[in-house]
């Protein structure tokens, strides 16, 4: 009797683990881009703190009552702020920050172009 | 003239470029979101520490005075240190306190308010820590003090005299 | 008794500094012919500065607490290997080391210059000097290695078990010869341009200096990246933490101003922009120590953060950059002899296409490492500029990035056309096949991935088939840039072909996916000199029946009190085994992690071929087109 509740608990162990092996991805995924607060440059993927561990809890939780991945960085940027999510959003706060590099970009490919303008010439 | 523009362009540069630098280097590197002040309380479900029943955040803030939520842990070294200021305040007429149990341990929990005194009026249970993040905190110690189910201070950290003095002058 | 050694040293070494600052203007006014005593007073302050920093080593190997540095940094109980690289792993000792290789570096220089114009050999020296000068007193005021404490303590506070370990310990000197090297790039640019010496010549004589610093700092961050891998317990090897991307950046620079050395070296062209480009490599350095030294930027950093210190860093590097700035913009008149036209399909165009694509990278990390400053001062909103940043802007460019450098080299100086390069196209259409299969069978439906791929595979054939080719034309640059089509391939079959799995085991459990089944056998406990430690022990099967044993450790230290997680790595030439073990607060189970990582040596293996390439390049006795 004592085997049989054993082999019971065990295989819902196991087979909790293994259906939850599809969700671990996009939850690894969420939490990759997640900042950890409390640490010192570390995700919430990486970091072991007892916040980052919530966290990560909380995202599984979301994901299962069928949050989108949107919806959960918005959602953690409601109560922490921008600073939680590593991808910055485009937003006029940020319009530099994303436009910037493609506007050297753009200005360093004007120069190489008059530098082969100027030889046709 | 034109050859001049460009120096000229670029000392400007630089010189902006320090000027950010420096008041850089004047702020502090703590980071407390704003939004959290005059924020409404999240609503939540929660369970009751030491018992199996769950109550709804509504319930616990519903009177027309100011609430003191504190987050604690029996493993928290700082929260100890606070204790004694959560007692005194306690003593007060006008605030309540509420407990925020914070991923612990049923019985060392209750051995630590055994062993340094029981200031709240209701504490609840977090055992994930997913509670804690509704209110947007950090960990432990932190407190939040509220009025008419909104958020009218935070304080990170333990309390000290200081904040004691700072809550209530805030509560009069 | 070490340390009192130490600190006079220093002073001496000072005092050495500024002799040699006057003499060298001396000499640079008065007589043609270089005086010997300044090459004799430049070793003597290399010794000095030697001396002071066996000095400090000794306080630490002693553990000499009345040393504060030591007393803060170091530890009675501390293995002899990591007392003496806690020298270094500290603010003040890791200054004491650019000062090492700052006046290691301008000796040598004049070592190796004697076939040089005196005017630029004594130039060069004071410009380095105005650097050396800056960091003696930013030493001996506001960061001493030799301040004394009383009363002496019985033990020291420092025993930071990440810090101990032996990548760790070598990665800053190695490092720093790249990063604190590229000061002799500086100085001499800054010379050649006040003389107007910008020359072919020049160009040869500088291109060792430009190759060493590069080795050095490439090797450097190298070994960060690997140091991060083994000991940081999350299995990742870049982060784009603001301290990574700040070694990022000079090396950038480095590597752009090394390829235009090159055109320089054959074709007087480009010279104003490698004077900007060798100017903004040790800039960057510079800019980067500011960064994460003065507690502006937060990361993953170890130093000790101090916006005093800060400051003085802010406005020592704005000097050098006014400086720099005038120094250009006063000596530097574009010649007219100058060769301005570019023919669009030539190496030398190739090579310009590389400078805007590497400076487009260039800027990327800047603004993505800087902009959250700039936007917390402005506007005080604080955000967070991580990968999906980088990635995105970055990933997309590569592939265009990648064909160039495949074609680049194969084209000929001033004009090239396609005749006999059918295999170019061979290879092309061989990339694209091979990636599309790849990418298709491991269903991802990226089209970005795919093209990236493909691009890769393209550099790695084309340099692959240079291999074998009867007359190699410049065995060094292929080795280098097949080095970094490996690593681009390593990176994205690395990405691609990952498994991770995240699970709690109790002891005797087991988890089992399609793929294999891990078995958490026993834990033993051991008593260490400075730790306790619980190892973990794995059985893991994977579907072919094959068995591995991994050992995760979870080391308790009692002094500072921090749980460590080791990673128990197992590595081969198709893929490393990762395991990771940590504690759960109040229960009786373990989170393990498990990750699968392919070819994640051959990353490893890629970085030191770029280095092999270089180092190739640099004993190469004659120059190949």
């Amino acid at each position: 009797m004592k085997n049989l509740k054993f082999i019971i608990i065990f295989l819902i162990i196991f087979s909790f683990n293994f259906s939850n092996a599809q969700d671990i991805d996009l939850q690894s995924k969420i939490s990759k881009n997640l900042r950890c607060l409390i640490c010192q440059g570390q995700s919430i993927h990486d970091s072991d703190s007892e916040f980052a561990n919530s966290i990560k809890i909380l995202v599984a939780n979301k994901l299962n009552e069928g949050f989108s991945e949107k919806q959960i960085y918005d959602y953690l940027k409601g109560k922490y702020g921008e600073w939680i999510s590593y991808d910055p959003e485009f937003n006029k706060n940020t319009y530099f920050l994303w436009l910037l590099p493609i506007l050297m970009f753009l200005i360093g490919g004007a120069i190489i172009a008059k530098l082969f303008i100027i030889k046709k010439n | 003239m034109k050859f001049k523009i460009l120096p000229i362009f670029f000392t400007i540069i630089f010189l902006i470029i320090f000027l950010i630098f420096y008041k850089g280097l004047q702020n502090p590197n703590i980071y407390t979101p704003k939004n959290n002040i005059q924020k409404n309380i999240p609503s939540f479900k929660v369970r009751i520490f030491d018992t199996t029943n769950e109550i709804n955040s509504k319930e616990i803030f519903k009177d027309n005075q100011f609430y003191l939520m504190n987050i604690w842990a029996s493993w928290c070294v700082p929260c100890r240190d606070e204790h004694t200021f959560l007692l005194d305040l306690n003593d007060q007429k006008n605030i309540k306190i509420i407990g925020l149990n914070y991923k612990d341990n049923n019985r060392s929990a209750k051995k630590f308010l055994k062993e340094l005194g029981n200031p709240y009026n209701v504490i609840l249970l977090d055992e994930d820590g997913t509670i804690a993040i509704e209110w947007g905190a950090y960990g432990v110690p932190e407190s939040f003090l509220i009025y008419n189910k909104k958020i009218i201070k935070k304080i990170i950290g333990p309390l000290n005299e200081n904040l004691l003095q700072e809550i209530k002058e805030l509560i009069e | 008794m070490a340390s009192l050694i130490g600190f006079y040293s220093l002073v001496f070494g000072f005092c050495s500094s500024l002799l040699i600052f006057l003499f060298s203007i001396k000499n640079f006014k008065n007589s043609n012919i270089f005086d010997k005593k300044i090459i004799y007073l430049t070793f003597l302050q290399f010794f000095f500065v030697l001396v002071s920093f066996l000095g400090l080593i000794f306080s630490f190997v002693n553990s000499d607490f009345s040393n504060e540095t030591v007393f803060n940094h170091s530890h009675t109980t501390k293995p002899l290997f990591y007392k003496i690289s806690g020298t270094w792993g500290n603010h003040e000792g890791s200054l004491l080391l650019w000062l090492l290789v700052l006046t290691l570096f301008i000796f040598l220089f004049l070592l190796k210059s004697k076939e040089q114009i005196k005017k630029y050999r004594i130039l060069t020296l004071l410009f380095q000097q105005i650097i050396i000068i800056g960091f003696f007193i930013f030493v001996i005021k506001t960061s001493n290695p030799f301040n004394y404490i009383f009363p002496i303590p019985n033990e020291g506070l420092g025993l930071n078990p990440i810090l101990q370990d032996p990548a760790l310990a070598i990665h800053p000197p190695i490092l720093y010869l790249g990063y604190v090297g590229s000061s002799i790039i500086f100085s001499s640019t800054l010379a050649a341009t006040s003389l107007n010496y910008i020359s072919k010549e020049w160009a040869k004589h500088i291109k060792q200096w430009i190759l060493v610093s590069w080795i050095f700092l490439t090797l450097g961050i190298l070994l960060g990246s690997i140091w991060a891998y083994y000991e940081l317990g999350w299995g990742g090897f870049w982060f784009w933490d603001p301290v990574e991307n700040v070694s990022l950046m000079p090396w950038l620079a480095l590597t752009t101003l090394l390829h235009c050395i090159l055109v320089l070296e054959k074709k007087f062209a480009l010279t104003s922009w490698v004077i900007i480009l060798s100017i903004s490599t040790f800039t960057l350095s510079m800019g980067g120590t500011f960064l994460v030294r003065s507690g502006i930027l937060n990361s993953v950093h170890t130093f000790a953060n101090d916006p005093e210190r800060g400051l003085f860093i802010l406005i020592f590097l704005f000097c050098l950059i006014f400086l720099s700035l005038f120094v250009f913009f006063f000596f530097h008149k574009n010649q007219n002899k100058e060769f301005n036209s570019f023919f669009w399909l030539s190496k030398e165009s190739s090579i310009l296409i590389n400078n805007w694509f590497m400076m487009y990278f260039l800027t990327v990390v800047m603004i993505g490492t800087t902009y959250p400053i700039f936007l917390e001062v402005i506007s005080s909103e604080k955000i967070s500029v991580g990968p999906p940043f980088y990635n995105k802007l970055i990933i997309p460019f590569l592939i265009p990035f990648l064909f160039a450098m495949a074609i680049g080299p194969k084209l000929k100086w001033l004009k090239s056309n396609f005749v006999n390069k059918f295999y170019l196209i061979i290879f092309l259409i061989i990339s694209l096949l091979l990636s599309v299969i790849i990418i298709r069978s491991f269903d991802i439906n990226f089209l970005i991935n795919s093209i990236l791929l493909t691009s890769a595979f393209y550099l790695f054939f084309v340099t692959l088939r240079d291999f074998f080719t009867k007359k190699i034309k410049n065995l060094a640059q292929n080795i280098a840039h097949f080095g970094f089509s490996l690593l681009v391939l390593s990176i994205l079959f690395n990405n691609i072909l990952s498994t991770e799995i995240i699970t709690n085991l109790r002891i005797g459990e087991t988890f089992e996916t399609e793929k294999f089944k891990i078995n958490f056998e026993n834990i033993e406990q051991k008593d260490e000199q400075n730790f306790k430690s619980i190892i973990g022990k794995f059985n893991v099967e994977n579907s072919d029946g094959h068995v591995e044993i991994l050992k995760p450790e979870l080391r308790i230290y009692n002094q500072p009190n921090i749980v460590t997680s080791e990673a128990d790595i197992k590595t081969n030439f198709f893929s490393d085994r990762f395991m990771t073990m940590s504690l759960v607060q109040n229960q009786d189970y373990f989170n393990i992690r498990y990750q699968v990582k392919p070819l994640m040596i051959w990353i490893w293996i890629s970085v030191l071929l770029i280095c092999f390439g270089g180092l190739k390049s640099l004993i190469k006795k004659r120059y190949e087109i």
